[in-house]
């Protein structure tokens, strides 16, 4: 029996910069988690990843990461790497913290 | 130290200018990320967690104070004003961006140092025991052996795309400080009963998914014959060794699985063949060698040590050199709760001044992360102190609890599955009287962030390894395994700690430790040695039960 979909975002890195990106709604990237555009079903999954894989020079290396859905309606990270990922290193205030982008 | 030729010089600015084509070729989309990818990791250009990563290979683990202080201008100008030192001796940025690495990379190729072959199925940079050419124990200076195999491995056309990564690392002491035993080729100096100098040949070692201690192929190779012998074993490993699966293609599998005698055939079959078109021109091995004559040792009035500080930074932190006037002084970058192995770019600088100034322009990388004045006048350590002192660098636990490796874990790196730093942190926290760690002796705490196992956990005499369990942060414990001419691989405690239960852990062990040894004399390993895994089993693990029930 396959397993039931959970909710997806899609993240990579920013080509110039290499930080942590989320593809929006409007076929955009933000640096901030809470912005991603939420698949539902696993075919608006593959269709977002589909998107991202085809922006070679915004991108790198795009790929689907659980996603949960807040008491504010928007989207944060299920898995402690992808919660890391929107905030940076442990040992220095370097990364998204530093930028002010909210976990 | 070793000085570019023309030759070096243009091959490694000719690389600059490769990889800047490729970098405008890639932001103007004629590559692919496919098609980059490759050719970014030939020039030691990782994406990782945050951000790039550039590692920037430091031969055998020796720079001059030149190159130092280029490394903490490249720190500042297109990093964070920090760098980290690696156990292959090499230096890691953070946070590059894309646009900037040919800057840096030319930044580098100015002072004599590169990022080729940092990365990729190729033979990585050389290491060697960090006290090379200072060592009181040692029967000759590793290192022209060591420039030797980085002249021959550099491009090496037919070694370029390889099974997997292959690592070499060269002691000429018997004292083993270059983990010789655990890589996939380890040189140890010795002599034969001529007296003559010339290397045990050890293949198949190596930490990852499969940890296994290396083999010695042959007991004795003359130095005249290294480079034969060293392109035989790399033949026969690039032909036969297994590229059906990337976690099997490890020269230790190979040796595994098909036995060290036929290794042994094949590659005496091949360097039978071979040995007679690698012979290197004598001006060659005499230049080479010239590069790393001992330094010009000077005559001096030695003050006797006064002071208790500098007396217990003496005794931790400084080691017998061949010279009984001179001392070898390991700078700590494991300041209590600081990140093992990283400098800011003001720390480079004046580890560079004073190298200048006291240490003959030398200066070591060690596979421990820390940084060493290799050639120190007993009579300067007074003022070398001070200066390590003000610079918050004179932390005296150098072999001690707080004197931890650490990978960098999930905090950067793409293949980690837990965080390495902040637990490294929290035990030299938890350990921070360094009265208390002169009690507690010589361990070595290895930490590794996933099953690669660049922390050598394997090999510390207390191992941890972080592993993702159903998307939460677990840590296996390992115990008695040793990184030295004794190598062992450490065994397997039992289940795994959560995070905020594996600092608490460790202190158990020690505890059980200290409650456990016969004397003050005996160490961390030698008690495991002496009673076994079963004591401090029940340390960590009875009362977790206790705390369970």
């Amino acid at each position: 029996m396959p397993k039931p979909f959970k909710p997806q975002i899609v993240t990579a890195n920013d080509l110039l910069m290499g930080d942590v990106i989320y593809l929006t709604a409007d076929g955009s990237w933000s640096r901030d988690h809470a912005d991603a555009l939420v698949a539902q079903t696993q075919d608006e999954a593959d269709e977002l990843l589909a998107q991202a894989a085809a922006q070679q020079l915004k991108v790198v290396g795009p790929y689907l990461a659980e996603a949960q859905i807040g008491t504010d309606g928007r989207p944060g990270p299920v898995h402690f790497r992808e919660a890391f990922r929107t905030r940076g290193p442990s040992n220095y205030f370097h990364g998204k913290q530093a930028a002010g982008v909210e976990a | 130290m070793y000085q570019y030729t023309d030759f070096d010089r243009d091959f490694v600015n000719a690389r600059v200018e490769e990889f800047r084509g490729q970098v405008v070729r890639r932001l103007d989309g004629s590559l692919t990320e496919d098609e980059f990818k490759p050719l970014r990791l030939m020039n030691g250009l990782y994406l990782q967690l945050h951000a790039y990563m550039l590692r920037v290979a430091i031969p055998y683990g020796t720079l001059n104070s030149r190159q130092m202080h280029q490394l903490a201008y490249i720190a500042e100008t297109w990093d964070k004003g920090y760098g980290h030192f690696t156990t292959r001796q090499n230096i890691q940025y953070n946070w590059p961006k894309l646009a900037d690495v040919p800057e840096m990379l030319q930044a580098l190729a100015d002072v004599g140092m590169h990022a080729i072959q940092t990365s990729g199925n190729t033979i990585r940079n050389v290491t060697a025991d960090h006290f090379a050419g200072a060592a009181a124990d040692e029967i000759e200076d590793p290192r022209p052996t060591a420039e030797l195999i980085r002249q021959w491995s550099t491009d090496h056309p037919e070694f370029q795309f390889l099974p997997r990564k292959f690592k070499i690392a060269v002691t000429g002491s018997p004292n083993d400080r270059a983990v010789t035993k655990a890589h996939d080729i380890g040189l140890r100096m010795v002599r034969n009963e001529a007296g003559e100098p010339g290397y045990e040949v050890i293949v198949g070692g190596g930490l990852g998914r499969t940890p296994m201690v290396g083999k010695v192929i042959r007991d004795f190779v003359p130095k005249a014959e290294l480079l034969p012998y060293l392109e035989a074993i790399m033949q026969v490993y690039n032909l036969h060794g297994r590229r059906d699966n990337k976690y099997k293609a490890r020269i230790k599998i190979l040796v595994h699985e098909e036995s060290l005698e036929t290794m042994r055939e094949r590659v005496d079959a091949v360097f039978a063949r071979i040995k007679g078109d690698f012979e290197v021109p004598t001006e060659i091995l005499t230049r080479i060698e010239g590069s790393f004559t001992a330094p010009a040792y000077k005559i001096a009035e030695i003050a006797p040590v006064v002071e208790p500080a500098l007396q217990s930074f003496i005794d931790t932190n400084v080691a017998e050199h061949k010279n009984p006037d001179y001392g070898i002084v390991t700078i700590s970058l494991k300041g209590i709760g600081e990140t093992p192995g990283d400098a800011t770019a003001r720390q480079m600088r004046v580890m560079a001044d004073l190298a200048e100034r006291y240490s003959h322009d030398e200066l070591r990388i060690s596979h421990e992360q820390n940084v060493v004045l290799p050639h120190v006048h007993r009579g300067d350590l007074p003022a070398v102190f001070a200066a390590l002192r003000e610079a918050g660098l004179a932390t005296a636990n150098i072999g001690l609890v707080s004197d931890i490796i650490a990978c960098p874990g999930m905090d950067y790196c793409a293949l980690a599955t837990a965080r390495s730093i902040p637990v490294a942190q929290q035990i030299s926290e938890t350990f921070a009287d360094l009265d208390a760690q002169r009690d507690i002796g010589p361990l070595k705490i290895k930490i590794s962030g996933c099953i690669n196992a660049c922390g050598h956990h394997h090999v510390g005499h207390i191992g941890i390894l972080g592993l993702d369990r159903a998307g939460v942060e677990n840590y296996q414990i390992t115990l008695g395994g040793d990184g030295t001419e004794t190598a062992t691989i450490g065994s397997r405690t039992g289940p795994g700690f959560a995070y905020d239960e594996i600092v608490p852990a460790v202190k158990r062990l020690i505890e059980a430790y200290l409650d456990l040894r016969e004397s003050e004399e005996e160490t961390f390993l030698q008690a495991y040695r002496r009673l076994g895994l079963d004591p401090f089993k029940s340390a960590l693990y009875e009362q977790e039960k206790a705390h369970a029930a």
